[in-house]
């Protein structure tokens, strides 16, 4: 009746997932319980749950990527503070089956449901008012793969207190995640929850791609648009190209475990390397998606702040494109040490190195846009200078490992940990904070405390280097990944370096919290009036801070890069122009639905219970035939409600 | 500060090199799904160099020289080519407003596909009755997976053309009605190529 | 935003509106082409018509040609300048499909080369 579900699923004799789960579900079960009582529902479901809008999507994918920050967060400091204490005699607090689940989940947590949803967050809000129209190519859809995500990330999260999480790592390699050595449902969560969210990535990959080739501002030709909108481009062609592997690949995992296939199973032929070289044949290109839209919003910033035009907007754009040519013909450097032969080796390795000479294009670019600019200093500056410094360091560690005999001494040592931490966390990390600090006042229509911010970004780089450095020296002195205890006790004293970092950077994303406490308590003091309180560049500034639903009364006419600081340089009178009835999407359900729908499935799919999986796919299949029947999914604005929002909008910009 | 969201009119609003304001919704419905249906073709090729890996891993059990019958793969291929071609006549038809050449084309296609996949379930309860099915080799856990997931697309794809149908006779070919079975031609056609990579790698080349 | 505006030519696969050489006679010769070339991939097949190691290659190129079929009279890919989008999108998905198919085999080969004799 239940499958294989029984009460044994709840972790009623281990205290930590026991106790950490429970917090988890009385937390959540008071924060529903409050905006119940005060009667927000109805307000929650028609303005946020069923909401088609790019920018409410936006806003949603970014709650909960920091969100799940915290969870991911968690799982490092206790790994941390395990590899601290359990050095020698010491057996540490974690025994290895939590320890593995904890690493396991913090390397899918972060990648799948902190990076992607910041990175697709910020380009959700950003992208249709860069390119000068009312939103993105398929609205609906956009829904659907937010909601897809977040039923991703429920599923993982529900690992805590029904079931366990997968002992294999985020890359899940067979045998090890064969039925045969891993009978129970850890391999199954990891697995339907990222089928799950992959869907939804691959949606918006499809969606973005479309709208940045199909929906742009008249006049803005490609070589007009914003750098920030060609990197998200990039990325999204890059998610449309990955993300399918990946499908196939857990889709073969999946049918191994379920229909006792014999893709990458020990016997019958199978083949575990293959499952290796598919993996990464996504995950390779699957960094590059994070960076890209990263490198994008340092673009902006840099240039914005600098009060100069982006340098070589030409080189910017050619490296973008070539770095999404390129990073689909370098994923065997993750598997070096598979044992390929040295041609292939070879291959690969030079053209891992060659992919970073079009990010150091980028970086010098960057520089030159500073140099003899006006900088002002402010907290997203800061964020990019740090990063410039702290990626270059991270992407020469790179170039190192992208050596094959060097990698074969640092293959999977903390090296490498130290490594793909430091572009990660300088590259996606810094600049998720950047734009989340340089985007905030056009999203909430108030600037965020810069001291606050500064002072986060100062923990975090300070954090930063004091928990990675001593994992490169760690790694040079011979200590893999993934220990839960550490067998040389010469180690400790560095790791008590590396925790002290991770100390740090909690500082950091405590500070970020109080920044946005202390900055909505005084928002009234730092309310954007004119919509543009960096002196901006690009389209979004031309717009309200927050912009109204539909963008733009009238779309802008383009005929320059930078079109924004073109309009304001000819300086020309607002003239009242002639509005015309707007059409908008309506708001839809079938997101959430179809979420709802996709968690009780992959439940159901996970425990074997057969049964509600047919109910949940009949019940999927029935909203999906209900939305696609539905003729009027757009509703009108009128004439006379754009006027009187611009008439508010000019007014209130008039008084700043 | 002052804004410009004047009706001056760009110099250059460029044909083709994308000056010229959004595209017509038509244009971007079409554009999108065929960025869907690329992002499939990369899902098959994932299940082709699967198969291409796992092909001569036949653990002891049946290779496809032994298993695949040409006759009938002739007669899946043909009658796929032929759903796929009075899929493009409807598609045409129903663009041009002859509701009743679109309903017999639709009936055709339909009943082609169909036949399709009898022909292909029959194979596959054979191989599986004959003690070849998925879970005998790597082998055919690779074919079964990757002529399967056609198959299932082709499933799917009869599926949702019954529920065009019943669009097309419930609301006439109007503009969003078109734009679906626009989707639904090129999902049609892009399966049929599918279909040649699994011919000529999986049959043809096996079959030797 | 202006949607159903014909402001300009850009074209997609399938669009048929302002393409005149979609016709019902465009889509017999694409249906007659591709039964040659299928009937033809299977006699090169089954047969010793082509030299047999050349086999292979003969039938990649049927397959390319049926394909090319397909992509031209079915799907109306390559007329007009304005397709260009759509050419480039399928450039890309084919030169993805090209490196996961070939790198696979590859490197798999390559591995397997170095495996000890089971």
């Amino acid at each position: 009746m239940l499958g294989r579900l029984s009460w044994d699923a709840i972790p009623f004799n281990e205290p930590l997932p026991l106790i950490s789960g429970a917090v988890v579900v009385i937390i959540i079960v008071t924060v529903l319980g409050y905006i119940t009582l005060k009667g927000w529902v109805p307000y929650l479901w028609r303005e946020w749950l069923t909401s088609v809008d790019h920018k409410r999507i936006g806003v949603m994918y970014m709650t909960l990527g920091l969100i799940m920050l915290l969870r991911g967060y968690s799982d490092a400091i206790m790994m941390r503070t395990q590899q601290t204490i359990a050095v020698g005699d010491a057996q540490g607090y974690l025994p290895p089956s939590h320890y593995d689940q904890i690493f396991s989940a913090h390397g899918t947590i972060m990648i799948f449901f902190v990076a992607m949803p910041l990175v697709i967050g910020l380009m959700n809000f950003v992208v249709p008012l860069q390119l000068g129209v009312r939103d993105v190519a398929f609205p609906v859809l956009n829904s659907v793969s937010f909601w897809l995500t977040a039923s991703g990330a429920l599923l993982i999260n529900l690992s805590l207190v029904i079931g366990n999480f997968a002992r294999t790592s985020w890359w899940n390699y067979p045998p090890l995640s064969e039925l045969a050595f891993s009978p129970d449902v850890g391999v199954d969560y990891y697995l339907w929850s990222l089928q799950i969210s992959g869907i939804g990535s691959l949606m918006t990959g499809v969606n973005f791609v479309t709208t940045i080739l199909k929906l742009r501002a008249p006049g803005m030709t490609y070589f007009r648009m914003p750098v920030f909108c060609w990197t998200a481009l990039a990325s999204n062609m890059l998610i449309v190209a990955a993300f399918p592997v990946l499908t196939a690949t857990f889709a073969m995992l999946l049918l191994d475990r379920y229909l006792g296939m014999h893709f990458f199973t020990n016997d019958f032929g199978g083949n575990q390397m293959m499952y290796a070289n598919l993996f990464w044949a996504w995950g390779h290109p699957e960094v590059y998606i994070l960076i890209l839209p990263a490198f994008g919003v340092y673009s902006e910033v840099i240039a914005t702040f600098s009060g100069k035009g982006l340098f070589s907007y030409r080189s910017m754009v050619l490296a973008t494109l070539g770095i999404c040519i390129l990073s689909f013909m370098v994923w065997l450097h993750h598997f070096f040490t598979m044992g390929a032969g040295a041609d292939v080796n070879a291959f690969f390795g030079i053209m891992s190195s060659i992919i970073g000479v079009p990010t150091g294009v980028k970086i010098f670019n960057w520089l030159f846009t500073m140099y003899r600019g006006r900088i002002v200093f402010t907290a997203p500056v800061l964020w990019s200078v740090g990063f410039m410094v702290t990626f270059v360091i991270g992407g020469l560690t790179g170039v190192l490992l992208a050596v094959p005999p060097v990698d074969f001494v640092l293959h999977n040592s903390a090296f490498l940990v130290a490594h793909f931490h430091n572009v990660i966390i300088g590259g996606v990390v810094f600049a998720v904070f950047a734009g989340y600090q340089y985007w905030f006042p056009k999203v909430f229509g108030f600037t965020l405390d810069d001291r606050w911010g500064k002072a986060s970004f100062w923990c975090w780089l300070i954090g930063f280097y004091l928990a990675f450095t001593p994992l490169y020296i760690l790694g040079l002195m011979g200590m893999t990944r993934r220990l839960q205890h550490i067998p040389d006790p010469s180690w400790q004293p560095l790791l008590i370096v590396a925790e002290l970092g991770a100390v740090v950077i909690f500082l950091g994303v405590l500070c970020t919290i109080v920044q946005l406490y202390v900055s909505i308590r005084t928002r009234e003091q730092r309310r954007d009036l004119t919509g543009d309180p960096w002196n901006g560049r690009t389209l979004e500034w031309s717009t309200t801070s927050p912009p109204p639903a539909y963008n733009f009364a009238v779309l802008p006419r383009v005929e320059t890069i930078d079109a924004f600081w073109e309009m304001k340089r000819r300086g020309l009178t607002p003239v009242e122009p002639r509005y015309e009835p707007i059409e908008v999407p309506r708001n839809s359900p079938t997101g959430f639905i179809t979420a709802f729908f996709a968690v009780v499935t992959g439940f159901a799919l996970i425990w074997h219970i057969w049964w509600v999986v047919i109910l949940g796919l009949l019940a999927a299949a029935i909203t999906i035939m209900v939305f696609g029947w539905s003729d009027n999914r757009e509703r009108e604005i009128t004439v006379s409600e754009i006027a009187r929002v611009e008439q508010a909008r000019l007014g209130a910009r008039g008084r700043a | 500060m002052t804004i410009a969201e004047t009706d001056f009119v760009p110099a250059d609003v460029a044909r083709g090199r994308g000056g010229g304001g959004p595209a017509p919704t038509r244009t971007v419905v079409a554009y999108g799904f065929w960025i869907f249906l690329l992002s499939d073709f990369i899902l098959f090729s994932g299940l082709f160099a699967a198969y291409a890996v796992l092909s001569n891993q036949t653990a002891g059990g049946p290779s496809g020289a032994e298993l695949f019958n040409l006759r009938n793969v002739f007669i899946e291929t043909m009658c796929l080519l032929l759903s796929s071609y009075s899929c493009g006549i409807g598609a045409l038809a129903a663009e041009r407003r002859h509701v009743d050449y679109f309903y017999v084309s639709a009936v055709f296609t339909f009943l082609l596909g169909a036949a399709f996949l009898f022909i292909e379930f029959s194979e596959f309860a054979n191989m599986i009755n004959a003690g070849a099915g998925p879970s005998r080799s790597a082998f055919l856990s690779a074919f079964f997976t990757l002529v399967g997931t056609h198959g299932a697309h082709v499933t799917l794809g009869l599926l949702w053309f019954i529920y065009m149908i019943a669009q097309v006779y419930a609301k006439g070919l109007r503009p969003h009605v078109l734009r679906r079975l626009l989707c639904f031609s090129l999902f049609w056609h892009a399966l049929d190529i599918v279909w040649i990579g699994v011919l000529t790698l999986v049959y043809l080349m096996g079959a030797r | 935003m202006d949607r159903d505006e014909h402001v300009f030519d850009d074209r997609t696969p399938g669009v048929e509106e302002h393409e005149p050489s979609a016709s019902y006679v465009s889509y017999t010769v694409g249906l007659a082409l591709a039964i040659l070339a299928t009937i033809a991939s299977f006699v090169v097949s089954q047969t010793n018509l082509l030299w047999p190691p050349g086999i292979a290659v003969g039938l990649l190129v049927l397959a390319i040609a049926q394909i090319g079929v397909h992509l031209v009279f079915f799907l109306h890919l390559g007329s007009g300048s304005d397709n260009t989008n759509n050419i480039l999108a399928l450039a890309y998905g084919v030169w993805i499909v090209f490196l996961v198919i070939t790198g696979s085999i590859w490197i798999i080969a390559n591995l397997h080369a170095n495996m000890m004799d089971m």
